[in-house]
Parts: C-alpha cells; structure tokens; sequence
C-alpha cells in the first residue's frame, strides 16, 4: 500500500504487480513500443527485398509503379492521416473521460480504416483485370507486353500486323490450358524478340533513351537480348506490391478488429482519465499502420513518375 | 496524474503538416529532380516520408511526451532496420 495515497482502495484498474497507475500505464506503452519494434522488422524485411530488387532493376520497377493507379494511392494516403487524426482525438476524450466522444472518434477511424480497405479492394481488382499479377491464379498469366499492346492499341495507335493477329489470336483466352501456354509462351517471346514496346503509361517515344540513360547494365542487356525476362522483372515489382500492400492491408484487417473491440469496451464505460490504457496502445498500433503506409505510397506509386517530364 | 495531454490544436495542426507533406511528395515525384544527381527523387521523397512519419511517432504516438526509455525503443527500431539494409546489401554490392 503506497503511504501517499489518500484513498484506502487503489483504482480497479491496477494490476497487483504494479505499484501504481503511472507505472503501469509506462509498462503498458513499452510492452506495445516493444511489439512495434518487432513490427518494424517484420516489414523490414519485405523493404529490404524492394530495396534490393529496386536497386538491380530500376526501369522495370518504374514501369511497373507507372501502372498502379497513383491518384487512388494519394486518396488512401490522405485517409489514412485523417484516420491517425481521429485516432489521436479518441485518445485524447478518453484521456478527458468522455464517453460519447471517444466512441464516436473510435467509429470514425474505422470508416476511414474501411475506405482504405474499399479502395485496395478496387486496385487489386483492377490489377486482376490487366494481369499485373505476381503469380499464375485460375489459369490468369502475367502478360506485362501483350498488355501493353493492348494499351496502345486502346490509345488508337497503329500497331504491326503480326502482333494484331497475335492480340486476336488470344482474344478469346482468358485462362490458359496447358497445351496453349506453351504456344503462348513461344509466340509472346517471338513478339517480344522482334517489336519493340513503350513500356512507361505515357507511351511515348524515347523509353529506349531512358533505358539507355537510367537502367543498371543488367537491365539493359535483359530489355535489349531478352526482353521477356525483363518482362519477369516487372512481374517481381507486382509481386513485392501484392506482398507489401497485402500484409499492410491484413494488419488494417487486424486493427479493424481491435477497434471494434476497443469500441465495445469503450461504450461500456470502462475507460476514463485514470485508466485508458487500451485506447492509447490501440492508438499506438494504428498510427504505427499509418506510418508504414506513409513509407509504402512513395516507393510503389511514385517510381519513375518524372520520365517525361522536364 | 502526471500524463500530459496533447491540446486540439497541436493534433491539427500535425494533420496539416502531414497533408502537405503528401501533396509535396506528390508534386516532387513529378518533377525531374534525378538532373541534379542520381537518386535526388527518391532522397527527396524519402526525405519527406522520414519527417511525416517523425511528426507522427512525436505527436500522434506522443513520444515527445513520453519517457527517454520510450524513445530508446524507437529509435533502437530504426538501427536495426539500417543493420539489416547495411549488412544485406554490402553483400550483394560486393558481388561479382
């Protein structure tokens, strides 16, 4: 028993092991600080591979970041701030001991978590639609040329007769059996062996100075000798941004989850201005989702946005 | 209790802060910086997401407000990060 309390019962908050609410609130914030430490790691991990693979294949990374849909990334950006920004005032009313307050702030960090999650939803489906996909699903192919034939086709451009049979020719496949990949496979290298594409979504001329000028020689030598593998290159993009978006995106899932909780345990009274711990490490997790995001949006959707520009 | 409780207007005004940092990082990757030297878009965009997140982890997570024990644990996160970037590509960058 602390002889400077002036109350005979400490706060129902305070576990045995503590010798008061300061301490173990302290405690509490570590215990959080150290799992976000170890979260830092875990996407570490997944930076480190798009540092690498950036670092050894940068023009297909841009090509591949020039089709992601950067104004839909800018939008989730901005949600995400604005959810950290309700997040912080949900602690701050419980820190005040409003009830209403608090919960109402918990409700709206997690509609703004779900337009995030509504938002990739519509980017990942859009990515389905174009086969930008990281691996073969349900029979659907990484076509990173034929794609941008159609694309340029789509833009009204006058395309070469042999790869317009070819478009034509695969029109009618969306999956593809094992007898007809092969033929596939022959005829995209064929395709990619003998025309040459513009491969950045402004379509503009110049792509092989800019290969010229930025590429690692690696690089230039796979898009000039074996334009296909460069193709797989672009594919490694695709799969570093599923993985990366996609574990961001499981840990908004997750946190969706601890706010529901957060809110049940909030509505029924159980936080104010002694004891509102869960509200300020719920807070904590959230804005750690947020930063990673605020890392994410620049090195996926921004690559190589200034090719063309003067 | 001893808990410093960040004001409103502290929380907007981070808010603002982090808003233009998105719009800034948005008109920079526009703008061809990479005359300058190699890489100037990615240090300038990286530059920008370093500080956006500062403003985040001091004044959202209120680690500006907390204990130096607290703030060992942030910025101990960071060292092993640049462990692993370091070590990890000093071996690929020395490969022949």
């Amino acid at each position: 028993m602390s002889a400077h309390s002036e109350h005979a019962v400490h706060h129902p908050g305070l576990q045995h092991q503590f010798d008061n609410m300061e301490q173990q609130r302290e405690a509490g914030a570590i215990g959080m600080w150290a799992f976000l430490v170890q979260e830092v790691m875990f996407f570490g991990g997944l930076f480190m591979a798009y540092l690498l693979y950036r670092s050894k294949y940068p023009m297909a990374f841009a090509a591949g970041s020039n089709h992601l849909d950067v104004v839909m990334g800018a939008v989730n950006t901005v949600v995400l701030i604005v959810s950290s920004l309700t997040m912080a005032l949900a602690v701050y009313y419980s820190q005040l001991g409003n009830r209403k307050a608090l919960c109402g702030f918990i409700v709206l960090t997690m509609i703004f978590g779900s337009v995030f999650l509504g938002v990739k939803a519509i980017e990942y489906n859009d990515k389905f639609q174009h086969n930008l996909i990281p691996f073969e699903i349900g029979g659907l192919q990484f076509k990173w040329n034929e794609m941008q034939w159609h694309e340029a086709k789509n833009r009204g451009e006058k395309i070469p007769a042999e790869v317009e049979a070819y478009l034509k020719q695969h029109e009618a496949h969306g999956a593809a059996d094992s007898a007809d990949v092969a033929h596939t496979e022959e005829g995209a290298h064929h395709l990619d062996k003998n025309y040459k594409l513009p491969i950045y979504s402004n379509g503009k001329d110049g792509d092989k100075e800019l290969i010229e000028k930025h590429a690692t020689a690696t690089e230039k030598e796979l898009y000039f000798k074996d334009p296909t593998i460069w193709g797989k290159k672009v594919q490694l993009f695709y799969w570093i941004y599923f993985a990366m978006t996609g574990l961001h995106a499981l840990h908004m899932i997750v946190g969706l989850g601890i706010m529901a909780w957060l809110l049940w345990t909030a509505w029924k009274g159980r936080y104010g201005p002694e004891y509102h711990s869960p509200v300020e490490i719920s807070g904590l997790y959230w804005h750690f989702v947020d930063i990673v995001w605020i890392f994410l949006f620049p090195l996926l959707y921004l690559l190589g946005r200034h090719f063309g520009a003067h | 209790m001893s808990e410093h409780i960040v004001q409103k207007p502290t929380y907007f005004a981070i808010f603002g802060v982090l808003i233009v940092g998105t719009v800034l990082t948005y008109i920079f990757a526009l703008v061809d910086l990479d005359r300058i030297f190699t890489g100037a878009n990615t240090l300038v965009a990286l530059t920008i997401a370093f500080a956006k997140a500062t403003c985040v982890v001091l004044w959202f997570m209120h680690v500006k407000y907390s204990s130096r024990l607290i703030g060992l644990f942030v910025v101990s996160s960071i060292l092993w990060l640049i462990i692993l970037f370091a070590f990890t590509m000093s071996d690929y960058l020395t490969r022949r």
